[in-house]
C-alpha cells in the first residue's frame, strides 16, 4: 500500500510528487499515456503569469502569485528553460484604457510589482514591431516564459530521483473507498493508497465524480490552437504580447519561446470529447488573424507546426484544491491559466497539508536538485569543445534544424523517466522540433531508440501503444 | 584554426561536381564537409533509375551517379570529411565544424562553396488541419525508411502533392505491397515531371486528384486512419461541400522542396525570396564575396544533371576567385523574369574580363503551350527556344554564348520572357 497515489502526471502531479518526495512517504504517479507531460502540460503558452489577471482572492490569483515567486529558483534546481522576458498586455482603443487600469490596480492588490501602464509610442520603443494601432499596454515586468514540458519533465524525474514510483500507461478504469483508504484498479494491476491527490487535468471530473457517485464537479475541456513560428521570426517580439481578455481566457498572445520560436495563440473553444486535440482550420486561421493584430507582419509562411491542447476549466471558474469531501480524496483540479505558474505553490500546499495528516517527516536526504541534458545548441564553441572531448557522441548531429546531438538523444533515453518514443526525445531535446519537423532526423531518432532500449525498430512509436511509426519491414 | 583554399559544405552531387571541377581548375588545398556517414546526399536512397541521362548518357539509379562522382573525387585524391556537422560559416569564411572524431574546428577559408540541398516542406508549413497522429511522413522520409533501413511506413497511403519525390514513391510503396489510394494535388497541374506521372501513377493505375487538397486527417489510437480531401477552387480554397474520405494508415507530403539556407543566412548572404536560395552572379558567387551557392541549396533542381553541371561551372568560378585568373569585378547586370517567367538563376551578371558562355535556368510559373522563351538584352531578343509546353515542375535553360557575353554590358538589362502563342 502506497501512503500516496497521484493520478496523473502533468505538471500539476508531477509538482505535488516532487513536493511529497520531500516526506518520508511512499508516492507513486499513475499516468494512462506513456510519458509525462501529456496532456495540457505539453501543449499550453509556456507563459508564467505576473498574476494581474485573476480576481483578487481566488485561488487562482494567490497561486498564480505565490508560484511566480518560485520559479527562478525552480529553474535553477531543476534546470529547465525560463527567462524573465515580460510582458505587455496591448489596448487598442481609447476606450479600453479604463479595462488596463483595472488590471493594474487588480495586479497591486493580488501582489504583483513591477506593472505600469505605456502609451502607444513607449509600447512600440519597447517592442518595434508592435501594431501602430495599440494606444496603451500594461508591462508587467515580472512576467516570464518557460519550457512547460521540460519543466514537467523535471519536476517529475526529480521526483523519481527522491523515490516517487511513476507507473506510466496505466489508466484508472476504477476506484472506491477501503477500510485504509482507497482501492484503485488500473489498466493491468490493482494498487491500494492511503491518501489519493487527484491531478487528472481534464479527466478530474470523472475519477472524483466516480468515486462519490455524484456529478460533484464539471470540467469543460476548452480546446486551444497554436501556431508556432520559425526561428528566423524569433525576434518579432522579446515581450510575451497579450490583448485585453475576454471572458474566454486571456485571448490570443503572441510570445518568444525559451528557445526562440514564436508561439501565436491559442484559441479557446469548448469541446465535448477530452482526447480532441485535433487542430482545425477555422481555428487556427482566426488565431492567427487575431495575432495579426497585435504584430502585422506576422507571415503565415514562417508557420512550422500547429498543435492544440485542452484547457481544464472548472464550471465554477476558480482552481479547486484541497481536501474533498471523501476524506484523504484530495482534489487539484481545474487548473486552467494560470495552472502552469501556480503548479509549484498548489503542490507545497497540498504536500503539506498531505504530510501533516500521515504524520509524515522530511526526509533528511531529500535532493532538490536535477540534472538537465546539455544543449549543445545554446553552448559557446568552447563549451561545445570541452563536451566532445569528454563524450564523443555530442560531435555527432542528428537533428540538423535544432543541431541536437546523439549524445544529448542517448542522454534523453538513459535517465530516470527517461524518454521511449520519438516525441518524449523530441520534448527532452529538442530532436525534431526545428524547421523540417523530423523530416531528416526521423530514421536516426528510430535507430538511436531500438539501440538504446535494445527492441526492434518496428516498436518504435510517436507517443506511445498504438502510434508505431512504421507498420513493418519491407519484404 | 586551420586554413583552407576552397571549403565545400556537402558531399552530395552538387558538393562533388563542385569539388572535381575546382581540383581540375587548380585548387588543390580543398576540403568537403559531409554530415552523413557516405559522400553522395540524397542520390543514396534514389533507388529508381532515370539519372544521368544527361551527363553519362545512360540511365542510372542514384546510387550508381553518386557513385561516378564519388570516384572521380577518389582519383584525384579529395579531401573530404565524413560525420562532419557545418554549424556555422561567418562572412568572412571562418566555418565551424563538429565531428565525433574531431570535435570542434574552425577552418579559414579563401573561398566556400555552399551545397547543403534542400529539405521537404512539412506539414505545419501548409497547415493542414487533425488529428497530430503517427503515419504522418514527408514523402523523403518514407523513401529513407523504405530503400535505407527496410521499414514500411504504412500499408495503405494517400499522398499529397505530386513533387517528383512524392510520384517516385508511390511507385516505390506498390512495389512493397502497399496499396496508393490516391495522389492528391492542390494545383490544375503536377509539379513533378511528366514522365513520371506516367512511370509511377499511369502505369499503377493510382489515381492523381488535381485540385484537391487534404482538409482533414482522422486517427484511431494513436495511428492516421483516414483523411478527408476535398476539392479547391480557382482561389485554392476547399469547397467542403466536395469531401471526401479516404480510409488509410498512411499520408505522405511531397509539398514542396525548400533550400537549406540557414548557413548561408549566418554568413549574411542574401536570400532570394522566391527561390529560397542565395541571390547569386554568373559565377554563383553569392552578396558576400567568396561564398558561392550552387545545387539545391540554390534552386530546386528537377534532374541532378543539371545540378552536376551548375555545381561544375560553381567550382570553376571559386577556383578562378581564388587563383585570381580574372580582372575585378566592375558592376553587376540584372537578369529578371517577365510574362510568367518566375525566377531566373543567376540573379545578376557580374562583369569582369570573362566571356564565358552563361546559362540561364528559369522556372515558370503556370503551364503554358506554344511558347517562345525569349532572353531580351535591354529590349532586344539575343537568344530564344521555341517549347511546345512549359511546366513549372520543370526547369528551363538558356545559354549564352561568348558573343552575347561580350554585349552585356553595365547599365544593361537583361529579361527573359515567355512569348505565348507566336513570337514578339
Amino acid at each position: 500500500m502506497y501512503d500516496v497515489l497521484i493520478v496523473g502526471a502533468g505538471v500539476v502531479g508531477s509538482a505535488v510528487a516532487r513536493e511529497l518526495s520531500r516526506y518520508s512517504l511512499s508516492v507513486a504517479v499513475v499516468e494512462k499515456e506513456y510519458d509525462v507531460a501529456m496532456g495540457t502540460s505539453k501543449a499550453n503558452s509556456g507563459i508564467v503569469h505576473a498574476g494581474f489577471d485573476a480576481k483578487t482572492g481566488t485561488n487562482k490569483a494567490i497561486y498564480n502569485v505565490l508560484g511566480a515567486r518560485m520559479y527562478p529558483k525552480l529553474a535553477e534546481e531543476l534546470d529547465f528553460p525560463y527567462r524573465e522576458n515580460g510582458a505587455l498586455v496591448l489596448c487598442f482603443e481609447e476606450s479600453g484604457r479604463g479595462k488596463l487600469n483595472e488590471l493594474l490596480e487588480q495586479g497591486k492588490r493580488n501582489g504583483v510589482s513591477g506593472l505600469s501602464i505605456l502609451d502607444g509610442d513607449e509600447v512600440r520603443a519597447m517592442e518595434p514591431n508592435v501594431s501602430d494601432k495599440v494606444v496603451a499596454a500594461l508591462y508587467a515586468q515580472t512576467s516570464a516564459i518557460v519550457s512547460p514540458y521540460e519543466m514537467t519533465v523535471a519536476l517529475a524525474e526529480n521526483a523519481c530521483d527522491n523515490g516517487v514510483e511513476f507507473l506510466l500507461g496505466q489508466k484508472v478504469s476504477h476506484i472506491k473507498k477501503s477500510k485504509l483508504g482507497f482501492d484503485v484498479k488500473l489498466s493491468d494491476r490493482t494498487v491500494s493508497a492511503k491518501v489519493v491527490v487527484n491531478c487528472a487535468g481534464v479527466y478530474a471530473d470523472e475519477l472524483y465524480n466516480g468515486l462519490t457517485g455524484r456529478q460533484q464537479i464539471k470540467i469543460v475541456p476548452r480546446k486551444g490552437e497554436y501556431c508556432l513560428l520559425d526561428k528566423k521570426c524569433g525576434s518579432l517580439t522579446d515581450k510575451t504580447l497579450f490583448q485585453l481578455p475576454s471572458n474566454m481566457g486571456k485571448g490570443v498572445l503572441v510570445a518568444p519561446t525559451t528557445h526562440g520560436n514564436i508561439i501565436v495563440g491559442p484559441s479557446a473553444n469548448d469541446v465535448s470529447d477530452k482526447d480532441d486535440i485535433d487542430t482545425t482550420m477555422e481555428a487556427l486561421n482566426s488565431v492567427f488573424d487575431t495575432a495579426m493584430l497585435s504584430v502585422p507582419t506576422l507571415s503565415r509562411r514562417n508557420i512550422i507546426t500547429q498543435f492544440a491542447g485542452l484547457r481544464a476549466h472548472s464550471e465554477g471558474g476558480d482552481f479547486i484544491i484541497g481536501e474533498s469531501d471523501v476524506a484523504n480524496f484530495y482534489n487539484v483540479a481545474g487548473i486552467e491559466s494560470p495552472g502552469l505558474t501556480a503548479a509549484p505553490a498548489i503542490a507545497v500546499d497540498v504536500a503539506e497539508e498531505i504530510a501533516a495528516r500521515l504524520n509524515a517527516d522530511k526526509k533528511p536526504n531529500f535532493n532538490p536538485t536535477r540534472r538537465g541534458i546539455p544543449c549543445f545548441a545554446k553552448m559557446s564553441d568552447s563549451e561545445r569543445e570541452q563536451l566532445i572531448a569528454k563524450n564523443p557522441l555530442y560531435g555527432k548531429i542528428v537533428c540538423r534544424c535544432e543541431n541536437v546531438t546523439e549524445g544529448e538523444i542517448v542522454d534523453s533515453i538513459r535517465r530516470p523517466l527517461g524518454a521511449t518514443d520519438l516525441d518524449g526525445v523530441k520534448r527532452r531535446t529538442r530532436a525534431g522540433m526545428g524547421r523540417c519537423q523530423m523530416g531528416f532526423c526521423t530514421p536516426r531518432i528510430m535507430e538511436i531508440l531500438a539501440r538504446e532500449l535494445n527492441v526492434d525498430a518496428t516498436k518504435i512509436t510517436k507517443y506511445g501503444k498504438g502510434s508505431h511509426v512504421v507498420l513493418g519491414r519491407t519484404e | 584554426m586551420k586554413n583552407c583554399d576552397l571549403v565545400i559544405i556537402g558531399g552530395g552531387p552538387a558538393g562533388l561536381a563542385a569539388a572535381v571541377a575546382a581540383h581540375d581548375a587548380g585548387v588543390k588545398d580543398l576540403v568537403i564537409l559531409e554530415r552523413e556517414p557516405t559522400l553522395g546526399g540524397i542520390l543514396n536512397q534514389c533507388i529508381h533509375n532515370g539519372f544521368g541521362l544527361h551527363t553519362f548518357k545512360e540511365e542510372l539509379t542514384g546510387p550508381e551517379y553518386a557513385a561516378r562522382f564519388e570516384q572521380m573525387a577518389y582519383d584525384r585524391n579529395l579531401n573530404y570529411k565524413l560525420g562532419s556537422t557545418v554549424i556555422n560559416v561567418t562572412k568572412d569564411r571562418v566555418v565551424t565544424y563538429v565531428s565525433e572524431e574531431e570535435g570542434l574546428q574552425k577552418i579559414s577559408a579563401k573561398a566556400v562553396i555552399l551545397t547543403c540541398g534542400c529539405r521537404e516542406r512539412p506539414r505545419g508549413a501548409i497547415n493542414i488541419p487533425g488529428a497530430r497522429a503517427a503515419g504522418i511522413f514527408s514523402a523523403g522520409t518514407a523513401q529513407k525508411l523504405v530503400n535505407i533501413q527496410g521499414l514500411m511506413p504504412g500499408k495503405e497511403v494517400v499522398i499529397l502533392g505530386s513533387g517528383d519525390i512524392g510520384l517516385i514513391m508511390a511507385r516505390r510503396m506498390t512495389f512493397e505491397g502497399a496499396k496508393v489510394k490516391a495522389v492528391v494535388e492542390l494545383m490544375p497541374y503536377s509539379s513533378g515531371l511528366n514522365r513520371n506521372i506516367v512511370q509511377c501513377l499511369n502505369d499503377f493505375n493510382i489515381p492523381l486528384k488535381f485540385s484537391h487538397t487534404v482538409v482533414d486527417i482522422k486517427a484511431t489510437d494513436g495511428r492516421v486512419s483516414s483523411v478527408v480531401i476535398a476539392q479547391v477552387d480557382d482561389k485554392l480554397r476547399p469547397i467542403m461541400e466536395t469531401a471526401e474520405e479516404i480510409a488509410c494508415d498512411t499520408l505522405l507530403l511531397s509539398v514542396g522542396l525548400l533550400p537549406e539556407n540557414e548557413l548561408a543566412s549566418y554568413a549574411d548572404v542574401e536570400i532570394s525570396p522566391i527561390t529560397n536560395g542565395a541571390i547569386v552572379d554568373d559565377r554563383m558567387m553569392t552578396s558576400v564575396e567568396g561564398i558561392f551557392e550552387c545545387g539545391n541549396v540554390l534552386h530546386v533542381h528537377d534532374l541532378v544533371d543539371y545540378v552536376s553541371e551548375e555545381s561544375a561551372h560553381a567550382g570553376r568560378c571559386a577556383a578562378s576567385y581564388i587563383l585570381s585568373q580574372n580582372s575585378k569585378v566592375t558592376g553587376y547586370v540584372p537578369t529578371v523574369g517577365t510574362n510568367g517567367v518566375r525566377y531566373v538563376v543567376p540573379q545578376k551578371i557580374a562583369k569582369n574580363d570573362s566571356v564565358e558562355p552563361i546559362s540561364l535556368r528559369m522556372r515558370v510559373g503556370n503551364v503554358y503551350k506554344n511558347v517562345e522563351i525569349a532572353v531580351l538584352l535591354d529590349g532586344e531578343k539575343v537568344a530564344s527556344r521555341k517549347k511546345q509546353i512549359v511546366t513549372p515542375g520543370e526547369m528551363e535553360t538558356i545559354v549564352l554564348n561568348s558573343e552575347i557575353v561580350a554585349k552585356v554590358k553595365i547599365g544593361k538589362q537583361l529579361e527573359v520572357t515567355l512569348n505565348v502563342g507566336g513570337t514578339k
